[in-house]
């Protein structure tokens, strides 16, 4: 049968299975190659908390969504094109956000009693009728793998394993994209494992030559490449992003890099991937707990290194009182962290924007510190040299937001030039003669940097109030005054040194949406479908959260109705409401998943249409 | 190429090493109560300081709260006074980060046991090259008179009028549990034993603890009287030096047998035991170290004082040293283009 070539604008794509399926694994090698070949990605791992939870069970689904298009693809997608199942219960918690017409590619082993009982299906939903509304696609991976691997000597076990490249496979072909880049990755990784690596690119092989070979596949579907700027990519999570913003950062500094930590989902990589940078000079601790975490950063940076803490919401909380002493002695240091719900161990897995207030308030005292938030993947990095940049400029610690959905979620990012990046060089004080601790740059009143090995400047410093200028143990009622208002100053002054909102869409807007953080990439696709749409409509994107950008309240101005949609109960919008004694309307989603695109555009209508109504 | 920091800090040292203990001290008044042992440290931490050989700079001196967390305010050096029980971990990340530097940690009972208990045992299995510097007074003297993990059971204080319940740490035995390599004990009373703790401590390379009873004049005087009064002293303690075997008495006429594992007093008036019966020390035992430090609470025998462990193990800061040089060594330095780049980048022309 003659295939048929179908281009596509976009397509979302999601491989759902058990925790052990290696869903994590085909969706990464599917965004990668992908990505590699031409067209955008956002992708968005969505897992349970336990790692290996009991097979085939509702609660044990593991999933990898892929969404790819031709033009800029901000979201992983709000509802499905293609639902790869290799069991029932996947099935059963994605069928939901399967459009109507979309294709079901289901792994028929995975549907045998008793994963049909564990997904409590009463009958098989792959014979009773109930996907016919759908492109469904039942497919024996199993006997299909065990007989393209017949006779190979491979131990059933590796063979049983290998399934996933065969689904991988499969979608490689329905979408037209190179197998190349998977096949060098298995070459590398399993180098020193002759048996996984023939069974795996057999199996991969197989998948694509089935899809071409059989009739239920009709069409392949293909897409106008993206049109990307010139230069290098390579697709990245945010945790990774950050990583390597850590190591670029420090090296822009020119001063050498400390991570202090301890490992908290979904924060833990950014740990892991610098653990890794040693022969970068770069030095971690893996400490005891969340405070020596931060602690231990606040040693090194006292001791002169661009230092830094990553965590999750419950850690950050015990980071809080250590933030305090940062605060006070003024000192450079980076806090990452990496949102996921709350409150409590809460949704270890899952991504939310609950620790706004946190980060902003969160201390005891006046602490006032640059709280700033990343709003894509690749932003993580931009976001890291940012923070990395405030601090050594600023003299304080820095808390960058990123969370669980943007951390491990990935998308294409250009990869920058050294020279195309800030120089984030500090200056330490090198006149001793002119040198006391809490002498300030009259212009950012950052305070001069002296650190221990430096003759002629020996000197304390602490958690208790220090007099201005010389650093002395001040308790007097004046001093302490003139410090506070000091470090409020400081913290104050950065408005001018950070960019100005750009207001996107129709400026004589009815309705002005303003976002933070990872729900760019949602409100970014809902504006501009609306705009196409015809309808007036504005959005700013926040990244600097304390301070804000300076225009803010201009634009805050302008606007009657606003529209502010977080992963929290109203944060931001009450911070806005209460500084520009504004009511603004709120978009509140808690639900340990991010915004889809269609929750917005729904939302507009709603206050659009209410309006009309009243008006 | 040096980086701004190797720059800052590796410019040659101007003028003399032979210091003076005066040279440590800063000018600001020492605000500890008038007859405090606190005294007792600092002094003999600023006679020792000259024998060090290390310039001034390349000291820094960390502190927790309480009122040993004074300490770096009192120390002519970088000194950096942190949150409560953190001190360890500060200076942790300092020494890592910075193992040109010569780091201290002031720190009490209160602060090192309750709070920071954390930081101090992980500190002494990691090893760093820290000297850590504990005073115990057996009580929150900073907060006026409450319990400490370190005051004895039934100890009447402002929060435990009725007698602390609880069992008190055994900080020397809790250090060598927690894997120090360095562990010491001295007492305010024996400035010139402890200046000489302290000199061992900073020559140690790895986690070196000192403990150092310390009276507090105002909440809890005369804590260690039953054995560190003048009267009863020889009597009551033990001096443990390497080698030597664990004779003690006014008469130098008692001496420690080990009777198995069990620590007892012998007389060596009464015929029955000579000086070759009695143990001898060896700071390189740990499976002594053990059986010295639980006679700290025992009161058939006589309170151990000295170092009781020594033991040379590569320090953590050393280990972080040699990953990064051998990695370097072996694969190159990293490039930082390559990094970024990672291993399936591509091009979009």
């Amino acid at each position: 049968m003659e295939k048929e070539i179908v281009y596509l604008d976009e397509i979302t794509v999601r491989f759902a299975g058990d925790s052990g399926d290696g869903m994590q694994l085909a969706g990464k090698q599917f965004s990668n190659a992908s990505a590699s070949s031409g067209v955008d990605v956002n992708t968005f791992p969505d897992f349970p908390s336990e790692i290996r939870a009991p097979e085939g069970t509702l609660y044990g689904v593991s999933a990898f969504q892929i969404k790819l298009g031709s033009n800029s693809v901000n979201t992983h997608g709000d509802m499905i094109d293609v639902l790869v199942a290799m069991n029932a219960s996947s099935l059963k918690v994605n069928i939901g956000n399967l459009k109507a017409g979309g294709m079901i590619i289901a792994s028929t082993k995975g549907f045998d009693a008793r994963n049909l009982k564990l997904a409590k299906y009463d009958s098989n939903p792959l014979e009773d009728g109930s996907l016919s509304k759908f492109n469904l696609i039942p497919l024996d991976i199993e006997s299909i793998v065990k007989e393209e691997l017949k006779g190979s000597g491979i131990h059933p076990k590796i063979v049983r394993k290998s399934k996933n490249f065969f689904a991988l496979g499969l979608t490689y072909w329905l979408f037209n994209r190179p197998m190349e880049p998977t096949v060098k990755w298995l070459n590398t990784k399993f180098k020193s494992k002759a048996d996984v690596l023939e069974a795996n690119i057999r199996v991969l092989t197989a998948g694509w030559n089935y899809a071409l070979k059989n009739d239920a596949f009709k069409n392949q579907y293909n897409f106008q490449p993206a049109s990307f700027e010139k230069g290098t990519y390579r697709n990245i999570s945010g945790n990774h992003a950050v990583a390597l913003g850590l190591v670029v950062a420090s090296k822009k500094a020119n001063i050498p890099l400390f991570l202090g930590t301890y490992p908290i989902t979904p924060a833990t990589d950014i740990l892991q991937y610098i653990s890794g940078y040693k022969k970068y000079g770069i030095r971690h601790l893996q400490a005891e707990d969340e405070i020596a975490g931060i602690t231990s950063a606040i040693g090194a940076s006292y001791g002169g290194s661009l230092a830094a803490t990553t965590t999750s919401g419950p850690g950050l909380s015990l980071k809080i009182e250590a933030l305090g002493l940062a605060v006070i002695t003024e000192l450079p240091l980076v806090i990452i962290n990496v949102q996921r719900g709350g409150p409590s161990t809460g949704l270890p897995t899952k991504p939310e924007q609950s620790d706004l207030y946190q980060a902003m308030y969160g201390r005891h005292g006046e602490a006032p510190l640059p709280v700033i938030a990343a709003a894509s993947a690749a932003d993580c990095f931009d976001m890291t040299i940012e923070a990395s940049r405030l601090a050594l400029k600023y003299m304080t610690p820095v808390i960058l937001l990123t969370d669980g959905y943007i951390a491990q979620g990935t998308e294409p990012w250009k990869i920058p030039t050294m020279d195309e990046l800030p120089d984030l060089a500090p200056k330490f004080c090198d006149d001793p003669k002119n040198f006391a601790p809490y002498k300030r740059d009259p212009k950012t009143l950052a305070r001069m940097w002296a650190v221990p090995g430096m003759q002629g400047m020996e000197h304390r410093i602490g958690g208790l109030e220090k007099q201005d200028i010389t650093g002395v143990v001040n308790q007097d009622p004046d001093n302490h005054q003139k410090m506070v208002e000091l470090r409020q100053e400081k913290i104050d002054r950065i408005t001018n040194d950070i960019p100005k909102l750009e207001v996107m869409g129709n400026p004589e807007a009815e309705l002005l949406v303003i976002g933070w953080g990872s729900s760019y990439g949602a409100i970014k696709s809902a504006v501009d479908e609306k705009l196409k749409e015809g309808t007036k409509v504005a959005f700013v994107h926040l990244k600097h959260m304390n301070p804000f950008p300076s225009n803010l309240g201009e634009i805050v101005e302008k606007y009657d109705t606003i529209l502010v949609p977080e992963m929290n109960m109203g944060q931001l919008k009450n911070i806005l409401q209460a500084r520009f004694i504004k009511p603004m309307i709120g978009l509140n989603k808690v639900q340990g998943q991010p915004f889809k695109t269609s929750d917005i555009k729904f939302k507009i209508d709603e206050i659009l249409s209410q309006k009309e109504v009243v008006q | 190429m040096k980086n701004l920091l190797d720059e800052a800090i590796s410019r040659p040292h101007i003028g003399t090493l032979e210091y003076q203990p005066k040279d440590f001290k800063p000018d600001v008044d020492v605000r500890w109560c008038a007859g405090c042992g606190g005294f007792s440290i600092l002094s003999p931490v600023q006679r020792m300081m000259p024998d060090l050989g290390i310039p001034k700079e390349k000291i820094a001196f960390i502190s927790g709260i309480g009122c040993s967390g004074r300490f770096p305010y009192y120390m002519d050096v970088y000194g950096f006074h942190g949150i409560h029980g953190r001190a360890i971990a500060i200076a942790s990340g300092l020494k890592i980060s910075r193992p040109d530097l010569s780091v201290w940690v002031a720190t009490g009972d209160g602060d090192n046991m309750s709070i920071g208990g954390n930081h101090f045992i992980h500190g002494c299995r990691r090893n760093v090259d820290l000297n850590v510097i504990m005073f115990n007074n057996e009580v929150y003297s900073l907060t006026k008179g409450q319990y400490s993990p370190t005051s004895h059971k039934g100890q009447i204080t402002k929060s435990s009028p009725l007698g602390a319940l609880d069992e008190p740490f055994n900080p020397a035995a809790l250090a060598l549990g927690s894997g120090a390599t360095f562990v010491a004990r001295g007492f305010d009373k024996d400035r010139a034993h402890l200046q000489h703790l302290f000199k061992r401590a900073a020559e140690h390379k790895g986690f070196a603890f000192v403990e150092v009873y310390v009276n507090c004049n105002i909440f809890n005087d005369g804590a260690f009287d039953s054995f560190a009064k003048k009267d009863v002293r020889e009597d009551k303690t033990v001096m443990l030096e390497h080698g030597k075997p664990l004779i003690f008495g006014k008469e130098k006429d008692k001496g420690v047998k080990l009777d198995g594992f069990k620590p007892t007093v012998v007389s060596l008036t009464d015929g029955s035991h000579s000086v070759a019966d009695l143990l001898v020390h060896d700071e390189k035992d740990s499976t002594l170290a053990f059986i010295l430090g639980n006679m700290t609470y025992n009161p058939e025998v006589p309170r151990p004082l000295g170092i009781f462990q020594s033991l040379e193990r590569p320090s953590y800061d050393d280990s972080v040293q040699f990953q990064i040089d051998h990695e370097i060594e072996t694969k190159g330095a990293g490039s930082i283009s390559e990094l970024l780049k990672g291993k399936e980048s591509w091009e979009v022309k």
